[in-house]
């Protein structure tokens, strides 16, 4: 889904507030929260795809106010009660007010019929698809073109499986980018490499092979 | 009588009330959610550590052919130190800086790290900054984040959208010569590894 959560690229942020060895957690809670997601995906209540698309569905206020772990206990909660692990009236009872979760989503969908092996140095273009439900393709790359740099292996295909959605594993490549071709004349020069799953891509249609 | 009037609000739980909740409504399914929360605290703080990749990085510093397996198969070479990584993270890939190429790591989609090498991420890595910005604007950021490069670098940010994982291989500082691997270990933090500090 074009979401909020698709920041590659995004103008208007200020400077990154960094500090050297900086800290993952800065309250108990989030240690706990993030504990306990894994144990949800350690017992099978939920994968770490629909784990991924819940912090997405987040209502866009949301996601850009809450801190990293919130968005964590969001996706969490969201799933429990969508899992029917838990009562959303549970919930509130037991945090004594509201307990905001994500928006429902939109359907998944299947790999892409026509997929291609790729080799490294093949030039390659990234479909032009717009998925309503769960994607592992950042909008900066859609309809780019690439290098194939090397081939990872076949991981379940992230817009299937977040939806409960059959579909094969497939590998992903990364896919070695120019800044300057992604945002032409307004980036600085880099080479930007983007692990892309096989059904988002295609090969370029000027390559004979 | 027809009342034109909301119910006020409820006032949403505070997050320590909300995660709190959560914790106990597993607790109610005997899920044993504490025990886990223990367990992985150790890991935390015994296991998912900066030290190890540390310690991958001092070897690949000072043995050629280890150098040589991390670069083409990081998983197994990373498994020779005992360090595990999640089944879903099946490949690891070092990206070797030189002289002349600079490597950093990202994830704009939200917070993907090679975590139990390089240790958890940080909480700038997460924040909605470093993701809009970094591929798009990679020097100026990390000119601001205190990392200067060379005009003549050139830099390759990652973008860590699949379940590969990425760590950086620094370059070995100049003067080290003849060190041990323990001491040149010692100088190697997570955020060289992630690319946004010189060792």
């Amino acid at each position: 889904m074009d979401g909020l959560h698709d920041l590659g690229g995004k103008q208007g942020f200020g400077p990154v507030r960094y500090t050297p060895n900086a800290a993952a957690f800065h309250a108990p809670w989030e240690q706990r929260v993030n504990a306990l997601y894994g144990l949800a995906v350690k017992l099978g209540i939920f994968n770490m795809d629909e784990y991924r698309h819940a912090i997405e569905r987040m209502a866009p206020r949301h996601y850009l106010a809450a801190s990293y772990y919130e968005r964590t206990l969001t996706s969490l909660a969201t799933l429990c009660v969508e899992k029917g692990v838990v009562t959303l009236a549970e919930l509130e009872q037991l945090a004594q007010g509201s307990f905001p979760l994500a928006l429902p989503g939109a359907a998944g969908r299947s790999n892409q019929a026509s997929r291609e092996r790729f080799l490294p140095g093949d030039r390659v273009t990234v479909r032009t698809d717009l998925v309503a439900g769960h994607v592992r393709m950042p909008a900066y790359i859609r309809g780019k073109h690439g290098v194939v740099v090397s081939e990872s292996p076949a991981y379940p295909f992230p817009d299937a499986h977040a939806h409960g959605v059959e579909a094969v594993d497939e590998p992903t490549y990364d896919v070695r980018f120019e800044a300057l071709d992604l945002w032409p004349d307004a980036a600085e020069p880099a080479g930007v490499y983007v692990a892309v799953f096989q059904s988002y891509l295609s090969r370029r249609s000027d390559q004979a092979r | 009588m027809i009342t034109l009037q909301t119910p006020a609000p409820v006032p949403t739980a505070s997050l320590a009330q909300r995660a709190a909740a959560i914790e106990a409504a597993l607790e109610r399914r005997g899920l044993n959610p504490a025990e886990h929360i223990e367990a992985q605290a150790r890991l935390i703080d015994e296991q998912w550590l900066p030290e190890n990749g540390a310690r991958v990085v001092a070897r690949a510093w000072t043995d050629a052919a280890f150098r040589q397996r991390l670069l083409t198969k990081g998983r197994d070479a990373v498994a020779e130190f005992g360090i595990q990584m999640p089944k879903h993270h099946r490949h690891l890939v070092a990206l070797e800086n030189t002289s002349l190429v600079h490597n950093v790591i990202c994830c704009t989609l939200c917070s993907c790290t090679a975590f139990t090498v390089i240790g958890l991420p940080p909480d700038w890595y997460k924040d909605l900054e470093y993701r809009a910005r970094v591929v798009r604007q990679s020097r100026t950021v990390l000119k601001e984040m205190g990392l200067e490069l060379a005009p003549d670098v050139e830099i390759r940010v990652w973008d860590t959208t699949a379940d590969t994982r990425y760590m950086v291989l620094p370059t070995r500082p100049a003067g080290t010569e003849g060190w041990s691997e323990a001491k040149l270990a010692s100088l190697v933090t997570r955020d060289g590894m992630i690319g946004v500090a010189a060792i």
